[in-house]
């Protein structure tokens, strides 16, 4: 039954905020059901739009998990879209240097330097802060992650790290080095075999840790009642560390994926918002892994769908950006939901009672 | 006369729990009626859906004769109900009158803090309910802060008034003064519905008392001519030892030695003031005191969840002063803490975890940082079983059950772990009569199983029923130690005010 409404609960936010989506298209002079058909096909509509609604949801899960893991810490990473882009500028680095290691070696070797990096950069400041003076992680987090994305711009931008040239971008990382992508179905995609191996270990690998590992046991104990953990003895401010440095480890892992998979070299214009979606994609989740491949498929599936939208019905793509908002809003006030259906029954049978009275 | 309120038949359902099956209840005006039942008897239930908190599966509430269908605490409040919860829902950085007026301000769009004050003035002259208005409610004791609850209620013009334990976190002096209102509300006519787990409370004050078992109201009787023996026989359904059995023993060699010991609270106080005491084997050794002069923080820094300044703390000859809490716990210590639901349970686990909340670590619940829950849940429906927690469902969350049954829950694991020493702080707070006979047991099959038992409580009669020794704290520092044998009430009550007995044997 709770576990029932718990499934329940989030899909009818998103269908009222798609109905409303629907209402506002309405109101914009558009014809709604043809709006949503070329976002559906857009997202579904071929094996190659599929295959970059898929492209497009891995990162968002990816980082979903790491967030829905700090979360059920009870801690607030909003950092994660700089975690993200360290991630991914360890991972470039190491993709052009090191170049005459064996391909999946150096694969290897940049997928661990960028977890390393999102570890770090969310473990480090935001994790010993948190723990040893009580600084708020979402001040913290949100600083290092303007920090990260400032820094990864320096980098390209007559920084170390730019390409021979005026163009602000970082050299192209090994060709060995590159995911490679399917030559049949999805070939029209950057969609990688790898990419979706990863994420899907990834997801197994949260579950299993949040739910049958003595850490997960931990940290949700700290996430929790911080009191009763400590008071069973677990070390409150280590495992505050270790939940921000495996939130960032997911982020930063999802970066490199994103670089050996998709982009192969930094470019300028991190505005890629992964970051931030993935809140959302774990909010809707529940913070539970496995609802996060759903979460995160529906909001690939808005992305690759809107700009479809924009180009077959001419409504602006930011749309899915309302729709976005619409959902945030109705999964944040999902309490509502069941008042009013509590509200719906009792005034039925008050109904029912009055003309016996 | 016609009764002020009337609940026929009613019943509340949970999922998989009867909470209410069939109460039936009449209260008339000037009368107070007490509501006794073990714990998860279903009496916050009934008062919840009687105060609009709850929907009723089915059944029926009358209010001076008209059937009533409150969706909200809002109606009930139009209605002229009134309830003061077990915790408190007052905003500390607001007065007074401020917290009273809440919700209801008088003025028009401003709001006339003279007028707010006058009225609350008015007020607690009528009811004898004596509070400063103007002041902040942050700064009062916890008798004084349900004085406003109280206060808040009749303010939005209550006709009948339901308290809910309110003698759980009270002084004896603040249970008193508690009664002397009730008395003054009595005299007003307003019916006043008064739960407790204590049977001497219930027979001074109620007129009538109603008993509750497993979600049904069983008797309603005169309080005049019942017995403490009496209720609590009907309240559990068989016959209940009130005393526990405590065969004389010899005590063995120290178990825990406390040298010294200087603690600073959370708040950076210091509540610990050198405090140098033994416990030994075989016994158990009382602590009493009144609340807050740092008998719970030495609970705290002796498990090691608050830092010692100074001293020393040695647990069977071994220096565990700097040992952390969870290296304690391997030692042997266990620990009751006073706080069930902030301190003991992680309330929305399951109460397989919450059994396994200490040793979790540890083989058979976990092998290599991977969970056995198998184990974890044949351990937890073993303890279940053995400590009777009902529902007897290990995959039920802490949440869901009775105050009485989560403590159940936390007596269970820490008496389970086979410790040298169990710390057990307030460990009967809000239990019935049975409940409460189940861990006295509890206690002294422990001691005379040769462990030691430090036991904190604010009750007196529980350190004198229990203790073998017992230790008086006043603000921060033993005043005294005196045998079981020697200690009279008197002694212990002049000794808890900070005056000294004759050295005794510490
Ligand atoms: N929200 C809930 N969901 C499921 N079961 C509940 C819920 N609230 C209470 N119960 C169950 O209903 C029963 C009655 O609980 P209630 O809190 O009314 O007991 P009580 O008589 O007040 O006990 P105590 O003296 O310990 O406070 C218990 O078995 C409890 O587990
Ligand atoms: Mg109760």
């Amino acid at each position: 039954m709770k576990a029932l409404q718990s499934i329940l609960l989030p899909v009818a936010a998103s269908l009222v905020a798609i109905a409303i989506g629907a209402i506002l298209v309405a109101a914009l002079g558009y014809n709604p059901v043809s709006v949503y058909g070329s976002l559906i096909s857009g997202a579904f509509g071929s094996l190659g739009n599929l295959g970059n609604t898929l492209t497009a949801s891995l990162p968002l899960i990816i980082i979903g998990l790491g967030i829905a893991l700090s979360f059920q810490s009870g801690l607030f990473n909003i950092g994660a879209d700089g975690q993200y882009w360290i991630g991914a500028t360890a991972a470039v680095w190491v993709g052009y240097h090191f170049t005459s290691l064996p391909g999946w070696l150096h694969m290897l070797l940049c997928l661990a330097a960028g977890m390393v990096a999102g570890a770090l950069w969310a473990g480090v400041i935001p994790g010993l802060t948190k723990a040893f003076v009580g600084a708020h992680e979402v001040i913290t987090t949100m600083m290092m992650s303007y920090i990260a994305i400032l820094f990864a711009r320096y980098l390209i931008e007559g920084g170390p790290m730019q390409e021979k040239g005026y163009i602000p971008q970082s050299p192209l990382i090994a060709s060995n080095t590159q995911f490679p992508y399917f030559t049949q179905g999805f070939a029209r995609s950057q969609l990688s075999p790898i990419s979706m191996l990863i994420a899907a270990l990834a997801v197994l690998v949260a579950w299993f840790l949040l739910y049958k590992t003595t850490l997960g046991f931990s940290l949700r104990s700290v996430g929790l009642n911080p009191r009763a953990a400590k008071y069973a003895g677990i070390r409150v401010k280590l495992y505050i560390i270790i939940a921000l440095a495996l939130s960032g480890l997911f982020a930063g892992l999802a970066g490199a994926v994103q670089m050996l998979g998709v982009d192969h070299q930094l470019l300028d214009g991190f505005s890629s918002n992964y970051g931030y979606t993935a809140i959302v994609v774990a909010l809707l989740a529940r913070n539970n892994p496995l609802a996060v491949v759903i979460s995160g498929l529906f909001f690939g599936a808005l992305t690759t769908g809107g700009q479809n939208m924009q180009i077959v019905s001419n409504v602006p793509a930011s749309l899915t950006n309302v729709l976005t908002g619409l959902i945030i809003f109705f999964v944040g006030c999902e309490r509502i939901i069941p008042q009013v259906i509590g509200w719906y029954r009792r005034r039925r049978s008050a109904r029912a009672q009055t003309p016996a009275s | 006369m016609e009764p002020v309120l009337e609940v026929v038949d009613l019943k509340k359902w949970f999922p998989g729990v009867k909470a209410n099956d069939g109460v039936n209840l009449t209260v008339h005006a000037g009368e107070v009626h007490a509501i006794l039942g073990e714990n998860g008897a279903g009496k916050s239930t009934l008062m919840k859906v009687i105060y609009g908190l709850l929907e009723p599966t089915s059944g029926e509430i009358r209010l001076f004769g008209q059937p009533v269908h409150f969706r909200s605490p809002r109606d009930a409040i139009l209605a002229g109900i009134g309830m003061v919860h077990q915790h408190f829902m007052l905003i500390p950085a607001l007065t007074v009158a401020e917290n009273v007026v809440l919700g209801d301000e008088p003025g028009g769009v401003r709001f006339d803090r003279r007028e707010a004050v006058r009225r609350v003035r008015e007020l607690s002259e009528r009811y004898g309910l004596a509070i400063d208005p103007n002041a902040k409610v942050g700064d009062l004791t916890v008798g004084l802060q349900q004085r406003v609850e109280i206060l808040k209620a009749f303010y939005r013009k209550a006709r009948v008034l339901i308290l809910d334990e309110p003698t759980a976190l009270l002084t004896p002096q603040e249970t008193r003064e508690l009664f002397n209102i009730i008395r003054a509300l009595k005299a007003e006519g307003v019916p006043v519905l008064f739960i407790s787990h204590k049977l001497d409370e219930v027979l001074e004050i109620s007129d009538r008392v109603t008993v509750m078992r497993a979600g049904k109201t069983v008797e309603t009787l005169e309080t005049k001519g019942a017995t403490p023996q009496m209720l609590a026989n009907l309240m559990v359904g068989r016959e209940v030892v009130l005393r526990v059995e405590k065969p004389p023993m010899e005590a063995g060699p120290p178990v825990l030695e406390v040298r010294n010991l200087r603690v600073r609270s959370a708040d950076r106080h210091e509540r610990v003031k050198g405090v140098t005491l033994t416990v030994r084997r075989g016994e158990i050794l009382g602590i009493a005191g009144i609340d807050g002069n740092g008998q719970f923080e030495l609970a705290d820094a002796i498990a090691g969840l608050l830092r010692a300044e100074a001293g020393q703390i040695v647990l069977d000859g071994r220096d565990i002063t700097h040992l952390s809490p969870a290296e304690r716990t391997q030692l042997g210590i266990a620990y009751v803490p006073q706080d069930r639901q902030l301190d003991g349970l992680v309330l929305s686990f399951d109460l397989a975890s919450n059994i396994i909340l200490r040793d979790f670590r540890r083989p058979p619940f976990s092998r290599r940082g991977i969970l056995n829950r198998r184990a974890a849940e044949s351990y937890a429906k073993r303890l279940i079983e053995a400590f009777d927690v009902r529902p007897p469902d290990f995959r039920r969350k802490a949440s869901e059950l009775s105050g009485g049954n989560q403590q159940k829950v936390i007596l269970a694991r820490e008496v389970s772990r086979d410790p040298l020493i169990l710390l057990a702080a307030q460990p009967t707070r809000g239990l019935d009569v049975g409940a409460i006979e189940g861990v006295h047991r509890q206690l002294v099959r422990l001691r005379n199983e040769g462990k030691a038992v430090l036991l904190i409580s604010l009750e007196l009669d529980e350190i004198l029923s229990l203790s073998d020794r017992i230790a008086v704290m006043h603000d921060g520092e033993i005043v005294g130690v005196v045998d079981r044998a020697e200690a009279t009430r008197e002694q212990l009550g002049l000794m808890m005010t900070g005056r000294r007995a004759k050295e005794g044997t510490a």
